[in-house]
């Protein structure tokens, strides 16, 4: 009778005290960020000054440090839903494609006629040739200009649809070209906003794609969603420029129209460039991970016309000198140049190992944006007001966990004082497991901690009044106390995933401060439910076990 | 005997379906109504839904709002409505304003100018003034939202008609889920009544109260399974009537912590949850009535099969507790 075996006892306490030693970096909070960011700004400078060892000081190294992630609307900060005008792609494809066509149907005007391009849709290029009847062979020359979509869906698929109006030539984007192109723009557009974003170095931004265009920005400290815009709409500065000299003088002197930029990659080289770039990134239409003749890791690029042709005109010129590769004064790599490029493409060569050579094309296509963003939502928050929610949301917590064990211990007598002390180890386990798994706390949270704080005693509740129950049918107290939890069981279980299941649709399609109230919700009725079976039940075995009361009240 | 808090007394034999028409009627009433004011006085829909702009103002004097009107108006944004906050957590020289200006173009939301000129118009009659939050929602997302809010809430629905169906019987998903409609149908009634601000935040609370009241319907039904295979030849209504009894010492309590719980944070949280808290504190009240008078109604109205499924449960457990 009421026995719980040793294990499970020391299961059940561990975990109380796991949950509190989690828990317990919330308490100082202001200290343990400190301790935290002080770790982190040595680990990536590889040294420490004076103050951040003693911030670091401040908390214990050998204790849990991991603390609840502040939403917005408690920390303040700004958060944008921008949208990625994938089509914008498309037309400058296009327009980059009349020109390749235009040459090559020129070469045989003889046959096809003069051709002209006829106004179209955005993302579509048509164009009208003289010769009609010739146009089986200009279908078969503009289909020289396409190429195999490199994508695992759309294996032996050309990028191009090509098809005949009239005496009109229509090309489109194939739609495995479509799919490919869009999510390479997506990934070039996160690329780019994290780098942007992650240069001002705030905590924990959160760069998320969402759909099939959206990408969603929140970054806690910065002062307005205007300004996040402006940081964003930044374009990076790519450039190649001829290089002069290169060596390890970080402070030798330009001379007149030379810059001195770092290697990014080797620590300690500096390259001497010529001032003026050859090209620079906005004439780069894309660049992709690729391999050489011999099968090593490289990247492709390919450059707008006019930028083609400056490219073809300078390495014709300069065949085996070096060609600096410089994104926002840092040079990102310099091959030598292997010979003449016409046509606006090329491949970079190195050391790449496929990881690099990715990293590479992803930076090159990041130069700017590859498409215009909308932004359809905006929301920034003050810190005042963050700080005014935290201490409104803490202050009505309080209040509230003292008014229910008061509730508690009125109605229950020494079972209530029980079920109040589950309730504290409840609170702890619910920050302790929000800290371990990262969760975010926003100001609805909060609010479903007070909620929880009603509802956790319900379990408790059910319980206590099933073991009322047993009591008037006569039975001895500790039988009683173990058929009330036996017969509230099957309520506590049904009761509880009833609710699992709204949080679990509330997290599914909630976003932003609703999905934080989901996760506190949902860890709240976990936490709740170990505690009311597990936690009070071994409080009462403990405390039946002293006393050995002949009868009880509860 | 140690004093105890007895809210409810230790034995109560209430008959629940004594004023049956009244509770039941005045169910169907308040739902009928509800419909009748959300149809026709429609949902005071924050920027969540309808797409546009707020701009949160706080000073430390008196807040002028017509001042601010004659300040914004001539930038001519189309409606705006400015009112002034006040809430008992505001220290006494923080005045606090919501300015909110209706959607400028048809998908994006406010540009950076807009917002800068009505701030610079504002600063212009307040200098003191600062501006804690600003937010921007474009018509497209709005419109997104709100498929998406109703959707949840359907979902949510939908889920538990099954999972009540999965663990009791068909009729008791039913009388449940009618429950939650009622929940739901009541508090967004009392939302388009009182013409407070419906946001994104209120499904949230919507969904909570769904939760909430599904909870306490359970452990009702979860109490008239147990009599029903106890009683075997009692009349339906009359073990769900012990049921309800027996059980209500238990809805009572719960209710109160909860409400004890919210009310304080009705107080104590502040204005920008308020609504949301509101929400949760109807719907606590509302889910308690609708679990004891609407979902066993609509139970007893479907009727119950109680031919045993099981063979029957330990004598040494069940049997004890004779009809009083």
């Amino acid at each position: 009778m009421l026995q719980i075996s040793l294990w499970k006892r020391v299961l059940i306490v561990g975990v109380c005290v796991l949950g509190i030693a989690y828990a317990a970096p919330n308490m100082f909070y202001a200290r343990v960020e400190a301790h935290n960011d002080a770790l982190a700004a040595a680990a990536s400078n590889g040294f420490e000054t004076e103050e951040q060892a003693a911030a670091r000081a401040g908390w214990p190294d050998w204790l849990p440090s991991g603390l609840v992630n502040l939403g917005l609307d408690l920390r303040g900060g700004a958060q944008l839903l921008a949208e990625v005008q994938l089509a914008d792609v498309y037309k400058a494809r296009m327009d980059a494609l009349w020109p390749e066509l235009r040459s090559v149907l020129a070469d045989e005007r003889a046959t096809v006629g003069a051709v002209r391009r006829a106004p179209s849709d955005t993302g579509t290029l048509r164009v009208q040739i003289g010769e009609p009847t010739a146009m089986a062979r200009a279908l078969e020359l503009a289909a020289t200009l396409a190429t195999p979509v490199v994508s695992l869906s759309g294996i032996g698929q050309n990028d191009l649809a090509i098809s005949a109006e009239g005496d009109q030539i229509v090309i489109t984007l194939s739609d495995a070209e479509k799919a490919a192109t869009d999510s390479r723009t997506m990934q070039q557009s996160l690329e780019i906003i994290r780098r942007r974003v992650d240069e001002v170095g705030t905590r924990e931004p959160t760069i998320q794609r969402q759909g099939s265009d959206r990408i969603l920005i929140q970054v806690p400290g910065i002062g307005s969603a205007e300004e996040l815009k402006a940081l964003i709409g930044t374009t990076a500065q790519l450039a190649f420029h001829p290089v002069i000299s290169r060596g390890s003088n970080a402070n030798a002197i330009a001379g007149v129209g030379e810059v001195i930029y770092p290697s990014i990659e080797e620590k300690g080289l500096y390259y001497t460039l010529d001032s003026v770039p050859v090209v620079t990134g906005e004439e780069l239409t894309d660049a992709l991970p690729d391999f050489d003749q011999n099968g090593s890791p490289a990247v492709a690029f390919r450059f707008n016309p006019a930028g083609a042709r400056k490219f073809g005109e300078y390495t014709g010129a300069n065949i085996g000198k070096l060609f600096a590769i410089v994104l926002d004064e840092e040079v990102i790599s310099a091959p030598i140049i292997q010979s003449h490029i016409p046509g606006g493409s090329g491949i970079i060569t190195g050391n790449f190992t496929v990881e690099s050579s990715t990293n590479l094309a992803v930076l090159l296509r990041a130069g700017a944006l590859p498409a215009k963003m909308t932004f359809l939502e905006e929301r920034t928050i003050g810190p005042e007001l963050g700080q005014d929610s935290i201490d409104a949301g803490s202050l009505a917590a309080m209040v509230g966990m003292v008014l229910v064990v008061v509730f508690m211990v009125a109605s229950y007598g020494i079972f209530g004082v029980f079920a109040s002390i589950a309730l504290y180890i409840n609170m702890a386990l619910i920050f302790g497991i929000l800290s371990l798994i990262g969760g975010t706390l926003t100001l609805p949270g909060i609010a479903g901690i007070v909620l929880t704080i009603g509802m956790a005693v319900d379990a408790n509740v059910l319980v206590f009044e099933r073991i009322r129950e047993e009591l008037r049918s006569a039975r001895g107290p500790a039988r009683a106390i173990e058929l009330g939890y036996e017969k509230a069981m099957s309520a506590i279980v049904d009761a509880n995933i009833t609710t699992f299941i709204t949080a679990v649709i509330l997290f599914l399609v909630g976003s932003g401060p609703v999905r934080g109230f989901a996760v506190t919700l949902t860890v709240g009725i976990a936490t709740s439910v170990f505690t009311a079976i597990f936690v009070t039940r071994l409080m009462m075995v403990f405390w039946f076990e002293r006393r050995r009361p002949k009868t009880i009240t509860v | 005997m140690a004093f105890r808090l007895k809210l409810v007394p230790e034995h109560t034999t209430i008959n629940f379906f004594r004023w049956q028409a009244g509770t039941f009627g005045l169910s169907v009433l308040m739902v009928l109504v509800s419909i009748v004011l959300i149809v026709t006085m429609g949902l005071n829909f924050g920027i969540d839904f309808k797409g546009g702009t707020t701009i949160r103002t706080e000073t430390t004097s008196a807040i002028d709002v017509a001042a601010y009107r004659a300040a914004v108006s001539p930038l001519n944004l189309g409606d705006i409505t400015i009112t002034e906050v006040f809430d008992p957590t505001f220290a006494a020289d923080e005045h606090v304003a919501m300015i909110r200006i209706q959607a400028q173009s048809d998908a994006e939301s406010a540009t950076p100018e807009m917002v800068a000129a009505v701030e610079a118009a504002v600063q212009a009659v307040d200098p003191e003034v600062i501006f804690t939050s600003v937010e921007s929602v474009g018509p497209k997302v709005s419109g997104e939202l709100i498929q998406t809010a109703l959707f949840a809430v359907l979902a949510a629905n939908a889920a538990i008609l099954f999972y009540i169906w999965l663990r009791f019987e068909w009729q008791y998903a039913v009388g449940a889920v009618a429950a939650l409609v009622h929940d739901v149908v009541v508090t967004v009634g009392i939302f388009a009544a009182l013409q407070l601000k419906f946001d994104l935040s209120i499904i949230a609370a919507l969904l909570t109260i769904l939760g909430y009241s599904i909870n306490d319907t359970v452990v009702v039904f979860d109490r008239l399974r147990e009599n029903l295979v106890k009683y075997k030849v009692m009349p339906l209504r009359d073990v769900m009537n012990i049921s309800v009894n027996e059980t209500l010492s238990r809805t009572v309590m719960t209710s109160g912590t909860t409400l004890v719980a919210l009310i304080t944070l009705l107080v104590l949280g502040g204005d920008v949850i308020r609504g949301f808290v509101f929400a949760m504190t109807w719907g606590v009240v509302v889910g308690t009535y609708s679990s004891v008078f609407v979902a066993k109604n609509v139970v007893l109205y479907l009727g119950v099969n109680r031919e045993p499924k099981k063979p029957a449960p330990d004598p040494e457990t069940e049997g004890f507790d004779a009809v009083p």
